[in-house]
């Protein structure tokens, strides 16, 4: 009686998945085109989930293992099964081995299914409840049942053994299992994830932030340029619909574990933004209906607590955002969700599907900036400054050299070529900034380092801009600057401020006119100083007795996976150096990233003062920083009343503290016509 | 404004926009107080409001006008006009022509003369109320617009204003909202000539950039917190000023000279 009835369930559960497979693929046919190589892209998708994916999951161990025996088993237990019991394929000992391997598979698929179900006796409060808690008994459905009904096919059990009555209990374990893990995973079950995340990884907005077999790292962190050529073509994202296809197969393939909801910033802060549930959000409104079956942590509220689910709802054509004009109406998300965000990738370095929310964010806001007008806080203010005076801040641009009068920096304009163009960025407005930038021309010149500044011809990188959603400044700034920078000759750029470091860096590269690229390097000052160090052109007198911590900017770390330099630097200047439990790449923003200050939405807590308590933990007495928005955000933390003071430097001020003003015994080796020089710029 | 406020349905609104300019860089802007204007404008419940412009016309002073575009306008009525011509008859032309309820404009401009009184001539020439420095339009009922007016440290007057008439608005107006770059970039310049009449005395001046001059300081010897953030917050009102009421014409014109020949404005 199973012989008929398996074949019969197997069969039907895929041709369901078959349809349910067309509907969800039409549902991201819904987005808006993005060419891909389709059979390119599929046959990396093993690679990619093997070595990236599982790069990902692999920082905690027990899932890892845990996946690993629940879908291997899987794979190769619905596999065999198709084979065994759907074909009724081979005899004799062919049979009895296919027999022996598939209870192997469905045995370990049952053991992983145990972790998973002991992982949902008490679930963290990033994981989803709602369908996820039946999801460890579907697996052991599956697995247990395949495995009974396999028993028969290896002469373990009499082929009739139970009689119909067990053979219709069986049947129906079996159909559970099939149900869950096999149409389940195209009718928008958990199991979707599978489904959704394979082709994702196939078909990834980003191809290249994938690994490839020389080792590549695989980094690509720069926002996609919007192309501003058509001037009727509506700018950004305001429907699901806008999306490209493949970013709402990204939405698709979110797993629910919130990871990214454990790291992300604004949502420890208590401000309204969740980035799981806004992925989840995607979902909803790419499929049409409420966020009212949404079992995880909603968005959190100031002033309710959090955000009840089932207020918002959205269709594949409808707003994301409800327009100005229904402003107590509610559509899919709130604005003040989209601009919570500090950009700081927290989320999209832990989401082991690999699904890019900075990117969906800042295509949501490009569409309130550009096309509503609605930038929130002092956002069209920095703009409108941003138009007319190249900076932020609004100050007159023929004064970005004010603070260096008395330094006499060499201008690119009249020395037109140097080693080093030294990019100093609106820190120079700033009077905090302007300290660490005296400290690092100080460091330049005792390292003999030929450099020299744009001055009035530098403009603000556009960083703010873009994450502002504000495209066509962004674009504006950065094709005038880099019309002045192709001006000059040099060998490298080097910057204080990781914002424009990675904009130069990264984001630049798309603006340079038709047969012009980008032809040098840039560099964070403390890589630069690094190298400085390495080379034997900076003398450092080490002896410092301080103990430190170090933060990694965002920008820096996240965006250009630079984590060593810095500490290599505060190594050579030998202090302590206490690193905090968050750090590295899952270094904790310090708030004052992707226009965040500026758009200042309200939560519980400042992001800030949290960062200032990760540092407090240490026990260190200065906190070490490479970004002149960490210092002016970590600075701005008052301390609480029986709070030590916390002294916040940058790296160049650690450096330019501890120079070798001493001649040196064994000068460095250099042009031996003029010994003089070596000595005149160390004293 | 309330939304609740009674509006006669279809009141016809006309902003006079302008090219600005920004006091640092120079570069060319919607003008800041025209841009409160045509806030103001948007913000009254149940208006038609139409934009208007007046001036020469090349590619910086249309980035400029879009700017006004921006704030969720599809058109803007442009009138052009060759370099140095007087506006004046042209916008008081077409205002006639399309005679709006309410004419709202900025104080003064931010290029060219810059003197503030076309609004007054405008006026003049139109036969029309004007009011300065408008802080909100409360109501309008049966051709009557009940308006507030701003006066100098946050006081307000409320008037009564039978329409047709112009308002002007300086920095007491809200600000303006975000001028979005889609919009912006969609909506059409309607350019239409106007008729031309060249300003003869214009053509005669001499213009020189401006040499900043000194600032006269205030000096301020306060004892308490209280002393000094009074004397921060008062707008300066020159102390030795007076005030003349029941005055004819000519004894106030004279007034106004000699105060003028001491302040070494006239010579
Ligand atoms: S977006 Fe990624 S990290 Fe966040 S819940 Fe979904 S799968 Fe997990
Ligand atoms: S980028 Fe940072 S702040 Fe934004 S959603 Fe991700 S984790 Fe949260």
């Amino acid at each position: 009686m199973l012989d008929t009835l398996l074949p019969i369930l197997i069969f039907s559960a895929l041709a369901l998945a078959a349809v349910g497979a067309v509907r969800r693929i039409r549902l991201w046919g819904q987005g808006r085109p993005s060419p891909v190589p389709v059979l390119r892209g599929l046959a990396a998708m093993p690679r990619r989930y093997l070595v990236d994916l599982h790069h990902v999951v692999a920082r905690d161990k027990v899932i890892a293992n845990t996946h690993v025996a629940t879908a291997g088993g899987f794979v190769a237990a619905m596999a065999l099964a198709i084979v065994v019991h759907g074909l009724g394929l081979g005899s004799g000992w062919v049979s009895g081995v296919l027999g022996w391997l598939l209870l192997a598979a469905s045995a370990t698929m049952f053991a992983g299914s145990l972790f998973v179900a002991r992982r949902r006796r008490n679930p963290p409060a990033r994981l989803s409840k709602g369908p996820w808690m039946r999801l460890p008994k579907s697996l052991m459905a599956f697995s247990l049942g395949i495995f009974v009904v396999t028993l028969p096919a290896v002469g373990v059990l009499p082929a009739d053994a139970g009689g119909w009555l067990v053979a219709l209990v069986l049947a129906a374990v079996v159909a559970w299992g099939l149900a869950e893990l096999v149409f389940g995973m195209t009718w928008g079950g958990p199991m979707k994830h599978a489904f959704a995340g394979a082709l994702h990884l196939a078909f990834h907005r980003r191809p290249e932030r994938f690994s490839d077999k020389r080792g590549g790292e695989g980094r690509s962190t720069g926002l996609k340029a919007l192309d501003l050529e058509d001037d009727q073509a509506p700018l950004g994202v305001e429907t699901p619909a806008d999306f490209t296809w493949n970013q709402l197969l990204g939405f698709d393939a979110c797993v629910q574990c919130g990871r990214c909801e454990a790291v992300c910033p604004a949502f420890a802060a208590g401000q309204p933004l969740n980035p799981k549930k806004l992925i989840q959000d995607m979902v909803v409104g790419m499929a049409g209906g409420s966020d009212a079956h949404y079992a995880g942590s909603p968005y959190p509220s100031p002033e309710r607590g959090e955000q009840p689910v089932g207020e918002h709802q959205g269709s594949p054509h409808g707003p994301i955002v409800a327009p100005a004009a229904t402003k107590d109406g509610k559509a899919l998300v709130d604005a003040e969700t989209l601009w919570s965000c500090t950009t700081c990738r927290a989320c999209v370095e832990e989401c082991p599907m690999m699904i890019e929310h900075v990117d969906a964010i800042v295509d949501m806001r490009r569409h309130l900036t550009l096309e509503e007008g609605a930038t929130p806080g002092k956002g069209a203010e920095v703009i409108d400054n941003l138009i007319a005076t190249d900076n932020p801040g609004g100050f007159d641009p023929g004064g970005r050299l004010n603070w260096a009068a008395d330094l006499e920096l060499p201008l690119m304009a009249d020395v037109e070529r140097a080693e080093v163009l030294l990019w100093l960025g609106d820190g120079v407005f700033d009077m905090r900034n302007q300290r660490t930038l005296r400290a690092l021309i100080k460091v330049l010149r005792a390292a003999g380092v030929d450099f020299a500044v744009l001055g009035n011809e530098e403009r603000d990188s556009g960083d703010v801009a873009r994450r502002l959603g504000d495209e066509a400044t962004f674009q504006s700034l950065a094709r005038r600057n880099i019309a002045t920078l192709s001006r000059y000759r040099f060998e490298c750029i080097v910057t204080c401020d990781p914002h424009s470091f990675h904009v130069l860096k990264n984001e630049y590269g798309a603006f340079y006119p038709p047969g012009q690229e980008a032809d040098y390097p840039v560099w964070h000052h403390s890589t630069f100083i690094h190298q400085l160090i390495e080379s034997g052109r900076l003398r450092l007198a080490p002896g410092q007795r301080a103990r430190v911590t170090y933060h990694d900017p965002c920008y820096l770390g996240r965006y250009n996976g630079e984590y060593e330099a810095p500490r290599a630097v505060l190594q050579a200047l030998g202090v302590e150096l206490v690193e905090m439990q968050r750090s590295g790449y899952r270094s904790r923003c310090c708030g004052g990233g992707g226009g965040a200050p500026i758009t200042d939405v309200p939560g519980k807590q400042r992001i800030p003062d949290m960062r200032m308590g990760d540092v407090r933990e240490t026990q260190a007495e200065q906190v070490v920083v490479g970004c002149p928005q960490c210092t002016a955000m970590l600075e701005g933390v008052v301390p609480s009343a029986n709070d030590e003071e916390v002294a916040v430097k940058d790296i160049a001020e650690m450096v330019a503290a501890a120079l070798d003003t001493t001649p040196a015994a064994t000068p460095v080796p250099r042009d031996a016509s003029t010994p003089q020089a070596a000595e005149e710029v160390l004293s | 404004m309330q939304p609740e406020s009674a509006m006669t349905p279809g009141l016809d609104v006309t902003v006079l926009v302008s090219v600005g300019r920004h006091p640092l860089t120079g570069r060319v802007r919607r003008a800041d107080q025209d841009a409160r204007g045509v806030e103001l404008a948007r913000s009254l419940a149940n208006a038609e409001v139409r934009l208007l412009h007046a001036g020469e016309r090349n590619e910086s002073s249309d980035a400029a006008l879009r700017g006004y575009l921006g704030m969720g306008f599809s058109e803007l009525a442009l009138l052009e006009q060759p370099e140095g011509a007087d506006v004046l008859p042209a916008l008081a032309e077409a205002l006639d022509a399309t005679s709006p309820h309410l004419v709202i404009t900025g104080e003064r401009a931010e290029r060219g003369e810059g003197s503030g009184l076309l609004p007054y001539l405008l006026a003049e020439r139109l036969g029309w109320p004007l009011v300065s420095s408008l802080a909100a339009v409360e109501s309008v009922e049966n051709g009557v617009a009940t308006l507030l007016q701003a006066l100098p440290r946050g006081q307000r007057r409320r008037l009564s204003v039978r329409l047709p008439a112009i308002v002007t608005v300086d920095d007491a107006a809200p600000a303006p909202r975000q001028s979005a770059y889609g919009p912006a970039r969609r909506g059409t310049l309607e350019a239409s000539m106007g008729p031309v009449s060249n300003d003869e005395e214009w053509a005669k001046w001499q213009v020189q950039p401006a040499r900043p001059r000194p600032k006269r300081l205030k000096i301020v010897k306060a004892t308490s917190a209280r002393d000094r953030f009074k004397a921060a917050a008062a707008k300066s009102d020159g102390g030795g000023g007076q005030v003349l009421t029941d005055v004819t014409p000519t004894q106030g014109a004279e007034a106004i000279l000699t105060l003028l020949r001491e302040e070494n404005v006239l010579q």
